[in-house]
């Protein structure tokens, strides 16, 4: 694909841009949202999993013979017959052979928490209660989650069919790095370590899966599965052919990621239907979900170096990073990609080198968290550019607007390959200082301090990258690449009925927190002028389905408004025809106008999308003969723009193209004696193009924030040396609660994108992105520390603190 | 496992059952009575994604067994619009946005009720503090506090709730 055409935005949007209620708010109000759980069908069991208490062990035996005994069990597979039953989980890796994943452990368990039996009986109860009862006899191995242990010689090996525990290690190089780094007048360098935090919604993964011995048909209802297009790898794990399995999408109760792809889940529940012939469910509970859920997130240490002239310019910079993926690595090193998407940030840079070793460990294996890495990334950059500003004794916001790409300067391709679309940083930085009140608040500051306060204020201004392209995960491959995937598509299917009333059908797992049934609606009401609030979002399941991927990576809203667009386009298409011989008028001569058609300087000659649709469906033989019965069409909405990575990986490709930007500006107060960080102000101007429902991505940006605020000082999952999860309940993990969280100043700014309908950028992960750099700076300013790894807990600050001293 | 004879009135019905000792307040709602509006989260009582009220007070569903609700009077988030209309509470919801993907409204909304019936005129640090009971992943609470504090003006007869949701369309729209 070469690059796609610059679109010419409508002036007038009549629902686009409103904050209208939410279409899907009603039934989530009264308690009837159709989560997983509330689902359940007639002679359905429950399935329990039984956990390893070993971080590393051989499996030496499983004794389930009482378990057995419990009245009402039905069923037990464990670790010596899993393989029995089903092949490994679907693995987007690099060489999945080599660190083989099943749905319950397989020889030896790898991490505290990973499955080695699933009991499924009459209710969860006694499911729970046989589980209790199995007999697992262990020989323990050496533990190892530290990854600088990983990569020692004599490290215990995590997969013996490794060789090692380093599933992937390559150093691209983007651009002259080496030249820009001699022509330096400083650089600066720090080792920076991100700690493993998750998504962690209210709800956990489940699955309810039944199959037809009679069809052969596996029918699985998930909550989990939104990479569509890709769930024929998982008939291939069920041991069934790919046309026999049927997978219906329910509301995620939150996902941030963490129900992007969890097929375990559902794997477990489709196994333990087929062994019992009966229908069954699994539901995580907490302690599935936080210690076998497959979704932590980055747990990163990174050693960097940022070059610059004296006069504050950036040049170049080199990441070198080590990432610990705990015991397995499903998604290969695309967290990696997301950073690569904006490895410079909004900064003009020339070159940039990023070395990668990802390690395998006994921790639960990572997943997808909101930023999918990137937001790592973020936060590394943005604490290397306030190093410089301190190295140069510049203020952190000049120094950010000196090296700001500029406006004119869009479509801007990063040392990377991928490409800015557009944007305009300074006006963003504008409205957030005006918003803020920054020169009010650094005058406020020094009064305070003057009282003795520790006060301090952070500023970051950072990327949101959007729309992933299947291209990004190629970077990990040589060539030729193992599976040269490239598409990334979206479906909608639009029937308007006898009656002129609109249906629209989707084809991921789309709902989980992020309007995806607001959005369609008012894409819908935008294209064919009826009310969002009488369109009905139905979801195909998708043995009858059509090709999605699903939200992730920032896309749904994008990739559902050219989906809504193309679908609504051809049926106007059909409709122009029958409004025309309707009207007896040539069909040159119609204008689509408030959701009917008029004969050009004859506004009373006009046919409303209802009659014509009646037409359609009722009066075939009063049509002309081409025409067939009824109003419908489906829409394959591709990825918009995508360039294709060189053989040498010097150039990935455009494969995250619409950019979005952000700054955060906030006010902290800290306590030195306690570290308790207290929040005075804090204001969030996004530019994510144009704004569907300003609330709602208000409410999107909050969110994110208050995610990035418990990344940024509380939550980590914690393993000890031994491997022992010591976080494994919401006890332990802390997230923020009401009193934690700051109340926002929320700001847009719109810099439409050039390539996509109505110029739409992606923004549901923006928050979190942007929080833990402007937090983290807040703080340092406050206490005159640096913080270096996060979260930065009550403990550390006050540790930092005590160090400096 | 003994079983127990419980009497309970539910939404303004009367409910009999035989539980056992160990089902849980919320597990004899959601699988016993089919009343999956009240969600599990945590199983600890740390979440409140379970919170109905009982004799007009919150708790904990997940973590309080059904025997200890003998004789008592609950109401789960199905009792709050039992016709076409929704309350004014969760219309308040509504107008704000101050529910993303839904999970945790049940009890933030059943949470809210009681805040404002203890106190129809909650400040806003009273709201946010009444509602720190309760876990909210995806919102940040903030729409949620202006919503509860927008129910209790409503409820109290002191505004018709007003736009104040759509008061941010224009592109350059500030909130907070």
């Amino acid at each position: 694909m070469t690059v796609p055409k610059v679109r010419q935005h409508p002036e007038h949007l009549e629902w686009v841009g409103k904050s209208i209620p939410r279409v899907e708010d009603p039934k989530f109000l009264r308690g009837r949202g159709n989560y997983i759980d509330d689902y359940e069908v007639p002679n359905m069991l429950e399935v329990a999993v039984a956990r390893s208490t070993m971080a590393h062990a051989k499996i030496l035996s499983i004794d389930t013979s009482a378990a057995e005994a419990v009245p009402g069990v039905v069923a037990i597979v464990t670790s010596e017959n899993v393989a029995d039953h089903v092949n490994p989980n679907p693995d987007f890796g690099p060489s999945p052979e080599r660190h083989t994943w099943h749905c319950l452990a397989v020889d030896k368990v790898r991490y505290m928490g990973e499955g080695i039996a699933a009991v499924a009986a009459t209710s969860r109860a006694v499911a729970e209660d046989a589980a209790e009862l199995i007999e697992v006899e262990y020989a323990p191995l050496e533990p190892l989650t530290d990854m600088h242990e990983a990569l020692e010689d004599d490290a215990p090996l995590v997969h013996e069919a490794l060789g090692s525990n380093i599933p992937f290690q390559r150093n691209f190089v983007f651009g002259d790095v080496e030249g820009d780094f001699a022509a330096a007048d400083v650089i600066v360098r720090d080792t920076l370590r991100w700690g493993r935090s998750g998504g962690q919604p209210l709800e956990t993964v489940g699955a309810v899966a039944d199959y037809d011995a009679a069809t052969g048909m596996m029918t699985i209802h998930a909550n989990s599965l939104t990479l569509t297009h890709f769930l024929f790898t998982m008939a291939n794990t069920l041991r069934v052919p790919s046309n026999k399995l049927d997978i219906h999408p329910h509301p995620a109760g939150g996902s941030f990621g963490a129900k992007f792809w969890e097929v375990k889940t559902a794997i477990i529940a489709g196994m333990m239907a087929r062994v019992t012939g009966r229908p069954v469910k699994f539901l995580q509970d907490r302690l599935d979900n936080i210690a076998n859920g497959d979704h932590h997130g980055s747990d990163r240490y990174y050693e960097v170096e940022l070059a610059a002239r004296s006069d504050g310019t950036m040049l170049s910079v080199r990441y070198k990073v080590v990432d610990n993926y705990g015991a397995y690595i499903q998604f290969g090193v695309g967290q990696h990609g997301n950073s690569l998407a904006q490895a410079i940030g909004p900064y003009r840079m020339n070159s940039l080198q990023y070395d990668l070793t990802a390690v395998l460990t006994n921790k639960c294996q990572q997943g997808a968290y909101r930023g999918f890495g990137s937001e790592v990334g973020n936060w590394i950059l943005e604490r290397m550019v306030d190093l410089l500003a301190a190295e140069l004794d510049m203020d952190p916001v000049e120094l950010r607007r000196k090296n700001f790409i500029g406006p004119e300067e869009f479509p801007y391709f990063i040392p990377t390959g991928n490409v800015y679309d557009s944007g305009d940083y300074e006006a963003v930085l504008a409205k957030t200082l005006e918003l803020f009140d920054y020169e009010g608040w650094r005058r406020r500051q020094a009064e305070m301090r003057a009282e003795g306060r520790h006060v301090g204020i952070g500023v970051c201004t950072c990327q949101e990258r959007s729309v992933f392209s299947a291209t990004e995960f190629w970077f990990w491959f040589d060539e030729p690449v193992a599976a040269p995937v490239t598409s990334a598509p979206e479906s909608v299917t639009l029937r308007v009925d006898p009656m002129g009333a609109v249906t629209a059908t989707l084809y991921s797992n789309a709902s989980w927190g992020n309007s995806a049934e607001t959005m369609v609606a008012q894409f819908v009401a935008e294209e064919l002028g009826v009310h969002p609030e009488d369109v009905t979002i139905v979801y195909g399941g998708t043995s009858q389905g059509m090709p999605a991927t699903g939200p992730g990576g920032s896309r749904f809203t994008i990739m559902a408004s050219g989906a809504v667009e193309g679908a609504a386009q051809k049926i106007r298409a059909k409709a122009a025809k029958i409004a025309a011989h309707l009207l007896e008028a040539n069909e040159d001569d119609l204008v689509w106008e408030d959701g009917g058609f008029v004969v050009r300087g004859s506004p009373d000659r006009r046919k409303e999308l209802a009659e014509i649709s009646l037409a359609a469906h009722m009066f075939k033989h009063s049509l002309p003969e081409e025409i067939e019965t009824g109003l419908e069409a489906a829409h394959v909405q591709d990825h918009p723009y995508t360039t294709m990575p060189n053989p040498e990986r010097t150039d990935l490709g455009v494969f995250y193209p619409f950019v979005g930007h952000a700054s955060h500006m906030v006010v902290v107060e800290v306590d030195p004696e306690t570290g308790r960080v207290e929040f005075l102000d804090y204001t969030a101007v996004h530019d994510c193009g144009t704004v569907v429902n300003p609330r709602s991505v208000g409410g999107q940006v909050i969110g994110g924030t208050v995610q990035g605020l418990g990344t940024t000082l509380y939550e980590e999952f914690l393993y000890d040396a031994d491997g022992v999860l010591r976080t494994p309940s919401f006890a332990e993990y802390l997230i923020p609660s009401a009193l934690d969280s700051p109340t926002l100043r929320v700001g847009h700014n719109e810099t439409p994108s050039p390539y996509t309908p109505y110029g739409i950028k992606g923004g549901g992960e923006a928050g979190r992105m942007m929080a833990p750099s402007a937090i983290c700076a807040a703080i340092d300013d406050a206490l005159g520390i640096r913080i270096r790894r996060l979260p930065a807990t009550p403990e550390r600050i006050v540790e930092m603190v005590d160090a400096k001293d | 496992m003994s079983t127990h004879e419980i009497n309970v009135t539910v939404n303004g019905a009367a409910a009999s059952a035989s539980v056992e000792a160990r089902r849980s307040l919320v597990d004899f709602l959601r699988h016993d009575l089919g009343l999956v509006g009240t969600h599990v989260g945590c199983e600890q009582g740390a979440c409140g994604a379970c919170t109905v009220l009982l004799d007009g007070r919150s708790v904990r569903s997940c973590i309080m067994f059904a025997v200890q609700a003998d004789g008592g009077d609950i109401q789960t988030v199905e009792s709050l619009a039992p016709g076409a209309d929704l309350h004014p509470l969760q219309e308040a919801f509504r107008r704000h946005q101050g529910l993303q993907c839904g999970f945790c409204t049940p009890g933030m909304l059943l949470r809210s009720l009681e805040l404002i019936n203890a106190n129809p005129e909650l400040s806003p640090e009273e709201a946010r503090e009444g509602i720190s009971s309760n876990m909210c992943r995806c919102t940040g609470y903030q729409y949620i506090v202006d919503a509860v504090l927008d129910a209790a003006a409503e409820m109290r007869g002191d505004t018709a709730g007003g736009d104040t949701a759509s008061g941010d369309t224009a592109s350059d729209g500030e909130e907070g």
